[in-house]
């Protein structure tokens, strides 16, 4: 009658028996006993690993090691980029920017120039990438970031026709649709704009067909708003003539400015910057450092680790469990 | 559309007036349906379908995170405010409320279901003079139904007639109030007249008048009317719903109660809610987070204040502000959508998650073989899935002994009969042997009467006795004679034996297998079948059992003439009235006892006397002038009883097991070991529960005292409890020292803490209800807790479920640790209730205690199980959740902060909305799951192996408002690390082919993959049991993480929902640029690296347990578990004797109102008069009758 005996998990035997079951349930067989599986029984196989001395010791180590040799490249490579920065925002009664910026005024249909003199010491090879920058200003503003309609960038005509109401003030003027609307279209940064503070329709951008309109790539750029307030974007690149030249040579250069975008009165800078490119791209030693710094400490981390592992460890772990 | 109008019907009701008195005529509908009286149709679900969505919606806002969000979604819809997309609270908000109310329609449609079941259940009822079936729910108050036997009682009935006779009727109260003995019913004697004559009962014309529903079981009060007559109804003739019909054939019966109004749904009402001390200290966190989001908040606000005065106002040429704002609006405009912004810190997500996690781990507590009963198909069964985590948290225990500790058999298990042993099994090298169940048993299929499941292994005893041993004879004879049990015979040969305490059912059910078969009784005569023959002894007296004589005899007459008083009782009482002839004998026979009271044993002394007819007959004489006498006669008899009751012949000693279930002594050793306290609060006397603390190994020899407190005054019991105290401490303080603080939501709780107490050695406590009654009194509780905290052991004896439950409460009180009820029976339920996890034994017959306890299930030992294991895991899981849910919101959240002093605190967010929305939703939530339902630190065997290892839950070790605290530093770092390193990183950089990628779009998807990837490594490294569901969670949510991004950041997801899906190609511009990478592995590394340096340091310096026992696990295997031996201690201890407690049947045997001579008409053995002695004091079976819940009040005096 009696099924089958099991070792229970506190040493109990326990005797059952379908005959017992059978009795308890008036003669039904039901069975409530719960499935054997794995997953039930709370036993799926596990990796469990701890931590102990023979992986954590040597993790440091090994990601010390690692780490220095990464940054020191990094570092190397970010510090072999060449890179020169122009501010021309004219602040300094000594800038030859200062006229321009003092005269500024949206309405004033005559262009400000002025001419900044620079130097190169070391001659630029490759591809040279030519960056405006901007500091202070907030594109990251929420309600700058917003205020734009990507339907209407992305040609929608009905968006086109009446802008979305994010754009707010500058979805509509003298009762016509703006295109493109909005605060970050409004304030792009260029020598020529239309959106009421632009100068020139937006097809009028560029004479080239295909750098014109919604697709002109000063747009598009300008467009893609800033995640911090100090920020640079690309403008132009000087591409590399000749494989014997650099593509610029040491010497000096002039900058010349067609003033006419104002930050002065929120205490922004205009600069401009001239960079070489590396497989890691512009000139940012900050990795380099954090990856050196970071290396450092682990490997010191690591030796700490050890010697309080020698200090104590042995005692412990050696040490049998109490009851 | 039937439940709509019951819906309304009960808001009617609540209008209409409390009914004051009930009014019922029998057989007129007309009169009954005026005063809208509910039918019999009962409610319990909450919804229709009409009412689910409003009620169910209304009653989820009421949850303050629900309200929360749904006022958080209100602000998103001002678009000044609006720093979010509605989406990014709409749908968590969505899929919470749905999980939910997924939840309740289940639970609600289940309710549905068994109402209806309920409801459509058939019964006859007297209609327009015939008998017709009718549906439950269609019976009204007033009609007249019948009954058969083994049916429900319908409704609260006024029995009117019974097929039995004096028109009895016999119910189980089983699923009323736990109690399976049946209970007696007697309708009126007017009533009963119209037995079964349908024309008479259609005819019947009675008013009944009545108290109003209530919920008093035993009591009902009310006056039936017939013919002008009056008739006083009392609970007697009343059956109540839930009830059901047994050993009647029919009975007829008016409704006075239905559905609603019945005394067991006015019973059933409001359970008290219970919560988990995790809980408690989620909804104070859940406070300070808001505090800390408004904090935030105010801080951003005042930021953007200052913003918008010194940058904002001279940044108006490319931003103008809007119309009417001004630097003190935007403020307050801008802390409005940083509460927005910053909502992930109130976690909506938690509640749902802390539910799930809960069910999933109650689940595999009903999953786990190791609780499950073979024997009565049980297994174990988390009936309440909210209280998971606080099993792991058990700091006292308070178990009832009958039925819990105990299985409640009595089993006839050794015996010494002239000096001789009986009942060991030896081995051939003279060892003893344990008795399991696979020894063979004795065979007793000679005997035709022998009761097939009584079993004794010794074959020598039944040996000796069909030899003839005198001796042994005669001391079956005495097992067989000397006893008031009642024999009930319903088919020949089919014994059945009511004893009032187990112990005389095992003694009489031995003498019955080994050849003395008590067969029947009068009051006059007891015959039993001696070695088959039967002889009928005349019963001359019985010297009954009480607490003072501590014996009891019969003096018989055997046919033969030779009359022989026999006697039982405690060793110490009867040595004292042995003849010295027994000398010899009592030193062996005490050998034996000690030997018995060693393996923890109920014993009995056995001694006879022959009497001299001369001498008997004057003391018969004596005898009956002194039963007449009017002054002193108790202590007449008494002096006639000590006088007869001397020169005994000693015969020897019984040894009955008050049979523990299995694993008892080693779950009590190992719930010790894990620091969990046991108190066994019983209704039995002191004697047995001191005898199943020994055995249970829960007092033992080496305990350095084992104090007794069993005094009549407050005053005694103070200087007891005191004296006890000072042997244990003698420098500790005449005062208590209690701690007082508050705690709460709002610090309005006052709470009182009694400090620990160390103590040197170990000690016992036994209390008796007397005096547990003085001590619960105000000013001595205190005095109790102190000395009862100090001792190992506490045992309360004789204590009423009132007492159970004030214990429990006074414990809770004062100590702040978290209490468990273990119990079976009705007396327990307060017990349970009152405890913060009740505990119900299943699987036996009564219903009441599993029905009240939040975890059931068939064995005391899976106890240890479901604490050990199955609570210990529940608490390390839940702990380490909440631990990582708040780091992840945290994290998340102060990035956000970080951000807002680069972004003129505008409440620009630092990630993608969609981002936002899936981050806690579909990111984060799998890995955390899958780690809080599988992970364990060890496995369940090791847990077994190390049961220390359950102290840190009892200490609030992992998690707690410090570990929330060191949670919100830690969210701190890492938010740092997350935001200032891409920050760097991206700072004027460009990509490799010159473009930059420093746009607010590159860094939003840098900084939300970095901090997936630090949540994801964190996640890791908090897994201590990697499953492949583990692996599959972590894995698949990162790679879905990345899978979405690609797809949202799309080109085609571009143009189909434009502005909806702005990330236009920012994923595969800024994620295949080594920079980012890099980026990543650093900030991830940075936020790892110091937590697993902190956590080694502290595993080398201060180990936990935990920490050992993982390292002990990863270098050995399991040691095997020690085999058992049978263990037999040496024992001085006499053990407590085998008596019931209260005074013995003899009076009621002997008594003329004792029923045999009635000539019945029934089929039953015996009938009991209503008002007689046994019904009122019918044994209940195998339970001791102070138990019972209703005399709980009375008791107390």
């Amino acid at each position: 009658m009696l099924a089958s005996s099991y070792k229970d998990e506190d040493g109990h035997i326990s005797v059952s028996g379908s005959g017992a079951a059978a009795a308890a349930g008036g003669g039904s067989l039901r069975n409530k006993k719960p499935e054997n599986t794995a997953f039930k029984q709370q036993r799926l196989p596990a990796w469990q690993p701890i931590l102990t001395a023979g992986t954590v010791l040597p993790a440091f180590f090994i990601i010390g090691l690692i780490f220095i040799p990464i940054g020191i490249g990094l570092y190397v490579t970010s510090n072999n980029i060449k890179e020169i920065e122009i501010d021309y925002t004219g602040v300094d009664m000594s800038s030859p920017c200062f006229n321009c910026s003092q005269n500024f005024s949206w309405n004033s249909t005559k262009s400000c120039t002025c001419s900044i003199p620079f130097q190169l010491d070391q001659p630029y090879e490759s591809n040279v990438f030519m960056y405006y920058g901007l500091s202070n200003f907030y594109q990251n503003h929420r309600r700058y970031v917003k205020s734009r309609d990507d339907s209407q960038l992305n040609g929608n005509e009905e968006s086109l026709r009446s802008p979305s109401k994010e754009c707010e003030p500058y979805a509509r003027h003298d009762n016509k649709p703006i295109a493109p609307c909005g605060a970050i279209a409004n304030s792009m940064f260029n020598g020529t704009t239309k959106p009421v503070n632009w100068r020139r329709p937006v097809y009028e951008l560029d004479s080239d067909p295909n750098n014109n309109g919604f697709i002109n790539e000063d747009f598009i750029v300008w467009m893609r708003t800033a995640a911090l307030p100090t920020f640079r974007k690309l403008y132009r690149i000087i591409q590399r003539r000749n494989n014997l030249l650099p593509t610029l040579p040491r010497g000096n250069y002039t900058l010349e400015v067609v003033y006419n975008y104002p930050v002065r009165s929120f205490e922004g800078r205009k600069r401009m910057i001239l960079s070489t490119i590396s497989w890691m791209g512009g000139k940012n030693p900050f990795l380099g450092i954090a990856y050196i710094t970071v290396g450092s400490i682990c490997f010191l981390l690591g030796i700490v680790l050890l010697i309080i592992h020698h200090k104590y460890g042995n005692r412990n772990n050696g040490a049998d469990v109490s009851h | 559309m039937g439940s709509v109008q019951s819906y309304f019907n009960n808001l009617r009701g609540k209008e209409k007036k409390q009914e004051e008195e009930r009014h019922v005529r029998a057989n007129d509908r007309a009169f009954n349906l005026s005063y809208n009286y509910a039918n019999n149709a009962i409610r319990t679900s909450k919804y229709n379908i009409f009412t689910f969505l409003p009620l169910n919606l209304f009653e989820q806002f009421r949850r303050l995170a629900n309200a929360y969000f749904l006022f958080l979604l209100l602000l998103q819809l001002i678009p000044q405010i609006s720093s979010l997309s509605w989406f990014t609270t709409a749908v968590p908000l969505v899929m919470v409320l749905a999980m939910t109310a997924v939840k309740d329609a289940n639970d609600d449609i289940n309710r549905h279901k068994s109402d209806r079941q309920v409801n459509n259940r058939m019964v006859s009822v007297l209609i327009d003079g015939e008998l017709k079936n009718e549906k439950w729910m269609n019976v009204q108050v007033g009609d007249i139904i019948k009954l058969e036997s083994n049916q429900f009682v319908t409704a609260d009935l006024l029995l009117l007639s019974s097929s039995e006779p004096l028109n009895l009727v016999y119910v189980e109260t089983a699923e009323l109030d736990g109690e399976t003995n049946l209970k007696v019913k007697q309708a009126l004697t007017l009533t009963g007249e119209m037995e079964d004559s349908i024309e008479t009962l259609s005819n019947f014309k009675g008013e009944v008048r009545c108290e109003p529903p209530n919920n008093r079981l035993d009591k009902f009060k009310g006056t039936l009317t017939v013919n002008g007559q009056n008739y006083g109804l009392d609970n007697d003739k009343i059956l109540l719903r839930g009830c059901t019909l047994r050993n009647t054939e029919w009975c007829f019966g008016l409704v006075i109660f239905g559905g609603p109004d019945t005394k067991l749904m006015q019973n059933s009402g409001k359970t008290k809610f219970k919560r988990t001390n995790i809980d408690h200290l989620m909804n104070v966190l859940v406070l300070w987070i808001f505090g800390f989001l408004f904090t935030m908040c105010f801080i951003l606000a005042i930021g953007n204040a200052i913003w918008e005065v010194k940058e904002g106002s001279v940044f108006t040429v490319f931003l103008p502000r809007d119309q009417g704002v001004n630097a003190a609006l935007s403020s307050f405009l801008s802390f409005w959508s940083y509460v927005i912004v910053l909502n992930a810190v109130v976690p909506i997500s938690l509640y749902v998650s802390v539910e799930i996690i809960r069910l999933g781990n109650s689940y595999f507590i009903n999953w786990d073989r190791k609780m499950y009963y073979p024997k009565n198909d049980t297994p174990a069964q988390a009936r309440t899935t909210t209280l998971n985590e606080e099993l792991g948290q058990i700091k006292y225990i308070f178990s009832d002994k009958t039925g819990t500790l105990t299985q409640n058999i009595m089993t006839f298990n050794k015996c010494s009969i002239n000096g001789k042993n009986y009942g060991d099994l030896y081995d051939f090298s003279g060892h003893r042997v344990e008795i399991t169940e696979k020894t063979q048993k004795v065979d007793f299929s000679w005997n035709k009467l022998a009761d097939p499941k009584f079993a004794f292994h010794d074959y020598s005893l039944l040996e000796t006795v069909r030899e003839g041993n005198p001796e042994a004879q005669a001391f079956f004879r005495l097992l067989a004679l000397c006893h008031t049990v009642m024999p009930e015979e319903k088919k020949e040969g089919e014994l059945n034996y009511q004893a009032q305490s187990p112990d005389e059912g095992a003694l009489v059910t031995a003498a019955r297998n080994f050849g003395f078969v008590f067969r029947s009784r009068t009051p006059e005569t007891i015959t039993i079948m001696e070695m088959g023959e039967k002889v009928t002894y005349e019963l001359l007296a019985v010297l009954d059992f009480n607490n003072v004589r501590k014996r009891m005899s019969v003096i018989v007459r055997h046919p033969n003439g030779k009359m022989t008083l026999y006697c039982k009782g405690a060793d110490t009482i009867i040595y004292e009235r042995l003849d010295r002839s027994c000398k010899k004998l009592m030193k062996v026979t005490t050998d034996h006892l000690n030997e018995y009271a060693g393996d923890g044993l109920r014993t009995l002394v056995l001694a006879h006397k022959h009497l001299e007819e001369n001498y008997m007959e004057e003391w018969t004489q004596r005898h009956h002038e002194a039963s007449t006498a009017l002054e002193g006669r108790e202590e007449r008899l008494d002096q006639l009883y000590e006088e007869i009751e001397k020169d005994l012949i000693l015969l020897g000693a019984t040894a009955v097991e008050d049979k523990l279930q299995d694993g008892v002594p080693q779950t009590i050793e190992q719930l010790a070991n894990a620091d969990i306290k046991l108190w066994v609060l019983t209704g039995d006397k002191q004697e047995t529960a001191e005898n199943i603390g020994y055995s249970c190994n829960m007092l033992r020899e080496d305990m350095k005292e084992v104090f007794i407190v069993a005094a009549h005054t407050a005053e005694e019991v103070k200087q007891e409890l005191q004296y006890a105290r000072r042997m244990m401490c003698p420098e500790s303080a005449e005062q208590p020292s209690v701690k007082k603080c508050r705690a709460g939501l709002f610090w309005l709780q006052k709470m009182e803490t009694v400090q620990d107490e160390k103590v040197e050695g170990d000690y016992g406590l036994i209390i008796n209800g007397h005096s547990l009654a003085y001590a619960l009194e105000k000013d001595l509780e205190l005095e109790l807790l102190r000395t009862a905290c100090m001792c190992q052991t506490v045992i309360c004896c004789r204590v009423t479920p009132l007492q159970k439950a004030q214990v429990v409460e006074l414990v809770k009180k004062y100590k702040q640790a978290i209490t468990l009820a273990i119990g079976d029976g009705a007396n327990d339920v307060s017990m349970i209730k009152a405890a913060h996890i009740g505990v119900g034994i299943s699987g036996q017959e009564g219903m009441q205690a599993v029905l009240s306890s939040d975890f059931s299930f068939a064995q005391f030992r899976y106890l240890q199980r479901l604490l050990l294991v199955h609570g210990r895991w529940s608490y390390i899981r839940m702990c380490k959740f909440l631990q990582y849910f708040f780091y992840k919101n945290f994290t998340f959240t102060f990035m956000h902060f970080w951000y807002a002093f680069f972004c003129g605190f505008s409440a620009q967010t630092v990630y993608d909305e969609w981002f936002i929305t899936l981050y806690n939703l579909v990111y984060t939530s799998l890995p955390i799951l899958s780690l809080s339902l599988f992970d364990q630190d060890v496995n369940d065997r090791w847990s077994f192996q190390y049961p220390q290892l359950y102290c840190p839950g009892q200490l609030n070790m992992y998690f707690s408002k410090k570990a929330f605290v060191w949670c919100m530093l830690h969210s701190c770092y890492s938010s740092l690390v997350l935001f200032f390193i891409p920050w760097g990183a991206i700072q004027d950089t460009v990509r490799d082919d010159g473009r930059d990628i420093a746009d607010y779009q590159s860094f939003a998807s840098l900084a939300q993959t970095c901090l997936l990837v630090v949540v994801s490594a964190q996640l890791c490294l908090d897994t201590y049991y990697w499953t492949t569901v583990n692996h599959f969670f972590v894995w698949g949510s990162l790679a879905a993480y990345f899978a979405i991004t690609f797809t949202m950041y799309s080109n085609g997801m571009f143009l189909i929902f434009t502005s909806i899906f702005p990330f236009i190609g920012t994923a595969r511009n800024s994620l295949n640029q080594p920079n980012a990478w890099l980026t990543m592995f650093l900030t991830s590394l940075l936020c790892v690296l110091p937590v697993v340096a902190l956590r080694f340091i502290l595993m080398q310096i201060r180990p936990t347990i935990n920490d050992r026992v993982r390292y002990k696990m990863q270098k050995d295997t399991l040691p095997a578990p020690p085999p058992r031996r049978p263990v037999r201690r040496v024992s001085t201890r006499r053990s407590g004797y085998a008596f019931s407690h209260s005074q013995g049947y003899g009076a009621l045997v002997t008594s003329e109102r004792f029923l045999f001579k009635r000539p019945i008409k029934s089929r039953l053995a015996f009938s009991v008069q209503p008002d007689g002695p046994l019904a009122r004091n019918l044994p209940q079976v195998f339970r001791p009758i102070a138990e019972e819940l209703h005399e709980s009040q009375s008791s107390k005096s």
